[in-house]
């Protein structure tokens, strides 16, 4: 971080001086959450959830690596291996339960994350390579828990995995062959899951990668604040640790809290009860449905019920899905609002509280829903306002727009404007 | 220019989705769908209440032990358990010469340690609960054409499974005659059993449980239908899971202790940020 007056790393212990010397691995932690890392002092609890995806994603690799040395990826003997865990490797239920539920509560975490970056404009310049890394870490991750929830050889994984791999039939002329060579085979079977272990295995570490390259951008800039308003001076920040690693903490704590009661008392609920059925390629379940941190973008999917002149359906639906994220990366260039942070836009606010959360909380319900009516109906409103609310109110708002005035700075937004003398006597060195 | 392109595209998936939208609803007012006689006189599951039920769950030995009498002597018939290991029954209550006795009384496939043939053996302890079927298909054909699910795992691949059973074993019926008259064609098929707790109303599994005193229970209790149900379902959730008491004792201590880190780590942060909160009353750092 590249603050003036963030802190040196300055190690007194012999063993750390002479580590810091040849390999200054210590100096890179302190610098980035660490004493040497000033933050703005205005983040609110909804500046968590960056941590706790980090969090996740370890939990996610310690409970996977440990589950795989358990798991046999063969078509004929995966659900068997899975069941052996829960029953006979020692803990091995809760290891499943957390590494499943882990998952869950690893999206939750990232929406939250993610609207967070919506409301306070986080992906606005100059913090542009920390949003499009942040999407492709969510694409990433969607590929990831896809992959996993196949690899129980359950009813859903089964049936998932062959809806999810038919969208790519829907491309025109290459499609049939390519879903051929993506499952290697007609339908998925043993090739199929074969690869998507080994997929699953390897994207968390790759997810790892970019999650450092995303934090790495974060530094260059800094992290943004709830005002929007950019750091101005040493009072406006505080150091990363102990302030927000504490704040973390107690987070963290709440988290977890959450988490083991699902993993303790709820392990199935967020799971499907087919997916405690052994995959049967002749017995198709009454309702396909992914898990539910895919409900909404399965919704858009089955929302493009009618062809649009040559484009078939399917495509559409196909495209739209797939646009739906993809769109994300173009907000930093759709959204040309000088001002950072909805709560000082009152036209921008009014349609993220009263349009997009409507409609994602509708396309989460829908998507989940059998596909007939009125689920349907809902999931075609709730979709055209995703479109138009990214792709046309966004552009449009930040035009016509008057913001509300920002504070000067973060620390007359903290403090007040009428306690100046106050802020006076705070900006002494805050430790 | 990206906000044109992008106003373009947000006007292009906007408008097709909405369009859908058209031709749906015109399809759903001109050609509203036909009410099915599933979704009429479909019926959620009774309700039923287990000792292994709630945050503080525990099993009720006996009643497993009954159940498990149940499934050996009726369901085992035609299910099979392939999950389930006999050594697991110790954790019904049965002692280790008891489990080695009970394992004797099943008939396992086994190999001719002479001539290498297929032969069947006395069960051991470490036997898993044998089909009862040779394979899917000899099970298909003496069904009927419908295999027998396994039912290791029945109460956790069914929405509310410990109800669902016990529902479903306690649910057969003659069909409703207003079934009939609102729906003639859904007149359940030769071979067939009504049951509207089955999600299609018709299933081939006939009634397994049809007279009070079908088995003899050894603890005294009345071998009712409903009481042979409630059993064999409370046997069911633990074959299912049978870390469930274990899991819900795991998780109190464990929140707990979340709980008091969580108020320390909370205390903490309040200290901590005490230092640069700007607060009236506060004197000097």
């Amino acid at each position: 971080m590249s603050f003036p007056w963030a802190k040196h790393y300055e190690p007194r212990n012999p063993v750390m001086r002479f580590l810091d010397e040849k390999l200054p691995l210590p100096r890179l932690v302190y610098n980035a959450v660490g004493a040497g890392y000033p933050v703005p002092r205005n983040l609110n609890y909804m500046y968590n959830f960056g941590v706790l995806a980090g969090f996740c994603l370890v939990l996610q690799i310690v409970t996977g690596v440990i589950l795989a040395m358990h798991y046999a990826p063969n078509s004929l003997v995966a659900f068997g291996s899975t069941e052996h865990l829960m029953r006979d490797v020692n803990w091995g239920w809760m290891l499943r339960y957390a590494h499943a539920n882990g998952a869950s509560f690893f999206f939750v975490v990232v929406y939250l994350h993610i609207f967070r970056g919506f409301f306070y404009g986080s992906y606005k310049a100059p913090r542009e390579m920390i949003w499009l890394l942040g999407v492709v870490i969510f694409l990433l991750m969607m590929a990831t828990a896809f992959m996993g929830y196949v690899l129980p050889w359950g009813q859903m994984s089964f049936w998932g995995a062959k809806v999810i791999t038919g969208l790519f039939s829907a491309i025109p002329l290459v499609g049939e062959p390519l879903q051929v060579w993506l499952l290697g085979g007609f339908a998925p079977d043993n090739a199929a899951l074969n690869r998507f272990f080994s997929l699953h295995f390897l994207l968390p570490f790759v997810i790892a990668g970019v999650v450092i390259l995303h934090i790495w951008a974060l530094h260059i800039p800094g992290s943004t604040n709830p005002t929007g308003v950019e750091v101005k001076s040493e009072s406006d920040t505080v150091p990363f640790h102990p302030y927000y690693t504490a704040k973390d903490g107690f987070g963290l704590g709440v988290f977890l809290l959450l988490y083991c009661a699902f993993v303790f008392f709820f392990p199935n609920y967020l799971g499907h009860p087919d997916n405690y059925i052994e995959a049967n390629p002749l017995s198709t379940p009454a309702h396909i449905v992914p898990e539910w941190y895919f409900w909404p973008f399965y919704a858009i999917l089955r929302a493009f019920t009618a062809d649009i002149l040559f484009i078939p359906a399917k495509l559409m639906g196909v495209m739209a899905m797939f646009g739906a994220i993809l769109l994300w990366f173009f907000l930093p260039w759709l959204d040309n609002s000088p001002v950072r942070s909805g709560h000082y836009r009152p036209l921008f606010r009014k349609f993220f509280w009263f349009g997009l959360i409507p409609a994602m909380a509708v396309l989460f319900y829908c998507g989940g829903a059998p596909a007939e009516e009125p689920y349907v109906m809902l999931s075609q409103i709730a979709t055209a306002y995703y479109f138009m609310h990214f792709l046309v109110i966004i552009p449009i708002v930040s035009r016509i727009e008057k913001p509300r005035p920002l504070p000067f700075s973060i620390t007359e937004a903290v403090l007040g404007e009428d306690k100046k003398a106050v802020l006076g006597e705070n900006t002494k060195p805050a430790v | 220019m990206i906000r044109i392109i992008g106003i373009a595209a947000g006007a292009f998936f906007t408008l097709s989705v909405l369009w859908a939208f058209v031709t749906g609803a015109y399809t759903a007012i001109t050609e509203p769908a036909p009410e099915t006689a599933e979704h009429a006189f479909h019926k959620h599951p009774r309700e039923l209440h287990l000792q292994s039920d709630g945050p503080f769950g525990t099993w009720n030995l006996q009643q497993l032990q009954r159940g498990y009498q149940v499934y050996k002597e009726v369901c085992s018939a035609c299910h099979s358990l392939k999950f389930v290991a006999m050594r697991d029954l110790e954790q019904l209550g049965y002692s280790e010469a008891e489990v080695k006795a009970e394992a004797a009384s099943w008939t396992v496939p086994g190999v001719d340690p002479d001539t290498g043939e297929a032969t069947t053996r006395s069960g051991e302890p470490t036997d898993y609960f044998p089909s009862p079927y040779p394979n899917e298909v000899a099970a298909a054909a003496a069904n009927n054409n419908a295999v027998p699910p396994d039912l290791s795992l029945m109460t956790k691949a069914r929405h509310d499974g410990s109800a669902y059973v016990y529902s479903l074993l306690t649910g057969f019926q003659e069909q409703p005659e207003k079934l009939l008259e609102e729906f003639p064609q859904a007149k359940t098929p030769a071979g067939l059993h009504y049951n509207p707790y089955f999600a299609n109303l018709n299933l081939a599994m006939a009634p397994p449980l049809t007279m009070d005193g079908q088995v003899t229970y050894a603890d005294g209790t009345e071998a009712t239908i409903d009481q042979m149900a409630q059993d064999v379902a409370a046997f069911l959730t633990w074959t299912a899971e049978p870390s469930l008491p274990k899991r819900k004792q795991t998780g109190w201590p464990v929140l707990g202790f979340l709980l008091f880190a969580t108020i320390l780590a909370y205390l903490a942060k309040q200290q901590i940020w005490a230092r640069v909160k700007p607060d009236k009353n506060r004197q000097d750092d």
